[in-house]
């Protein structure tokens, strides 16, 4: 009778060998990427010292990092600006975008009338039109416009699309309870639209830190711009290669913090009941 | 009216009333609730949903819509619940026209519920949307989740319920306002055969616990004999109601009714209604 047994531990251990297996997968799928970036930073070391390649040419990542803490008083100041800058502009995209697009919900046709002026500041490439403002506005409000008009569009867009695409029947329901189009909003469309406008707002962090790059860097020596954008534009005049790169990393610093922000502002509010968040 | 469906509360009354209570009871049994007469809808895009639709719908009626899909059923359940206007004719409601529309619970084909609520909030949402306040609501809540078998799901999220029990939950939602209509649009149409034949039963169950008037519709012959005290039998192109079926039986009805005479009769009566309307299409 020892047969059953036998096989039941036979099982365990499978089960027990195949959990194993899968941690074991879990932490190579961890460790791989880690090993691959570490892995191109040190070529990166080895080729600049190997070579004697001189800082002002290509610096090493070891150059870059002491000239990071070397200068971290000045470029800390040009982080604080451009992050300054990207926060006030993503806020005032996203309480715009979310407006209008409310406003849009209510009527096709001023959607209609509206729409084409947001798609002519979309499709215009920012770089042409930062050159505009800075002649109208002081540099400070032009960069800040810059990185608002290109987050802008894609909240608005989704926000649209999301408020656009409620349950039909569960808008009867309402109807048919009577709720008026206040209630109808706070309580079915915008939690529908929630998973649409956070997609836009994970796009519009990225845009709005790229919208105030741009525009720093139009606005280069005119300004007295002292964002990373413009540190980056002034130590190529200098030939500080090393700084640029700094600043280089210190931007895509922010572009990464500002994703991973964002996400995981989506994850916490859509776990509970969206197919985007769930743990498969 | 068969004396069978009659309730056993009665017997205990003196005999010499019987008579009068039978013929009183048996006139408010059939006041018509609502009486839809020569009703038509046509679409923006021209196509006429229904023409010239008459149907009296009594209190109490378990009453079935069958028929074909395209046959204009789902549109007259829009228009009984007022979320939709008729093209022409009248909806009469037993306290004059559309200002005595009683109570009514709607249920969709699918369950339609906010996945992003608690199967709570979604319940409580019909008395959300009256000025309820959510503590006021909690034993509403907590009844109309014992009346569908599920009360301890009361904080779980729609996507973790089976498809059943999400339709329960619908259910739950629609009857938490104590309806005295309850209008089902094919609300298990998508369920399989053996869920459905469990909520079949279970609706027979909570329509004689509320004491309410069902229209039902749906395309299944089997469901609506089943099911209904009277089905409606329906045609399509134009929509309109081609035959009348009576079913006395009692409700709730048990498994065996499939097998008995009245419920044969029924199915083929609506059978061959179907299927001559079907044959006269063919040979226009």
């Amino acid at each position: 009778m020892g047969a059953p047994d036998d096989e039941a531990e036979a099982g365990t251990s499978a089960r027990g060998r195949r959990a194993g297996e899968v941690a074991r997968a879990r932490l190579v799928g961890i460790i791989l990427p880690i090993a691959v970036f570490a892995g191109a930073i040190g070529l990166w070391e080895f080729i600049v010292r190997v070579n004697g390649i001189e800082p002002y040419v290509l610096p090493a990542p070891s150059v870059v990092i002491a000239t990071l803490a070397k200068d971290w008083g000045t470029l800390s100041l040009s982080l604080l600006v451009t992050l300054r800058t990207m926060a006030i502009a993503l806020v005032l995209a996203t309480v715009g975008g979310v407006l209008i697009a409310v406003i849009f919900a209510q009527s096709r046709l001023i959607e209609r009338s509206l729409y084409p002026f947001a798609v002519i500041l979309q499709v215009t490439p920012i770089v042409a039109i930062a050159p505009l403002l800075l002649v109208y506005l002081n540099s400070g409000t032009a960069i800040l416009v810059c990185a608002f008009i290109v987050a802008f569009f894609p909240i608005l867009s989704n926000t649209t699309l999301g408020l656009a695409s409620t349950d039909p029947n569960l808008r009867n329901l309402f109807k048919l309870y009577g709720a008026g189009p206040w209630r109808e909003l706070v309580l079915l469309r915008a939690p529908s639209a929630l998973p649409y406008f956070l997609g836009g707002l994970r796009i519009a962090g990225g845009l709005a830190l790229i919208g105030a790059v741009v525009a720093e860097i139009a606005a280069g020596s005119a300004g007295q711009g002292s964002g990373l954008a413009y540190r980056i534009v002034e130590s190529g005049y200098r030939l500080n290669i090393p700084r640029m790169f700094a600043a280089l990393l210190l931007i895509s610093l922010t572009g990464i913090l500002v994703y991973a922000v964002l996400a995981l502002v989506s994850h916490l509010l859509l776990r509970r009941w969206h197919e985007s968040a769930l743990d498969r | 009216m068969s004396s069978s469906a009659l309730p056993l509360s009665r017997s205990s009354r003196p005999p010499g009333d019987r008579a009068l209570l039978d013929a009183e009871e048996a006139k408010i049994e059939a006041a018509p609730l609502v009486t839809l007469a020569g009703v038509s809808k046509k679409y923006q895009n021209g196509v006429a949903a229904l023409a010239g639709l008459d149907l009296c719908v009594r209190t109490g009626d378990f009453l079935s819509l069958l028929g074909p899909s395209g046959c204009g059923k789902s549109t007259a359940l829009r228009l009984i619940a007022g979320l939709e206007p008729a093209t022409s004719g009248t909806i009469e409601w037993a306290g004059g026209q559309a200002s005595g529309r009683p109570s009514i619970g709607f249920v969709f084909q699918d369950p339609t519920l906010m996945p992003w609520a608690s199967v709570e909030s979604n319940v409580f949402l019909p008395l959300r949307l009256e000025g309820w306040s959510f503590r006021t609501a909690s034993e509403r809540i907590e009844e109309a989740l014992a009346l569908v078998g599920l009360p301890d799901f009361r904080k779980a999220m729609p996507r973790e319920l089976s498809g059943g029990m999400k339709m329960r939950v619908s259910i739950a939602r629609a009857l938490v306002t104590r309806p005295s209509l309850l209008l089902m649009d094919e609300p298990f149409a998508a369920l399989d055969e053996i869920t459905r034949f469990k909520l079949n039963d279970d609706l027979m169950r909570l329509k004689q616990e509320m004491n309410c008037t069902v229209i039902f519709v749906t395309h299944s012959i089997y469901e609506s004999a089943y099911l209904s005290t009277r089905i409606a039998v329906m045609a399509a192109r134009p929509g309109r109601i081609i035959a009348e079926i009576g079913l006395d039986a009692a409700l709730p009805r048990k498994e065996h009714f499939r097998r008995e005479s009245a419920y044969l009769d029924a199915c083929a009566r609506a059978a061959d209604a179907l299927h001559g309307a079907m044959d006269a299409k063919d040979h226009m």
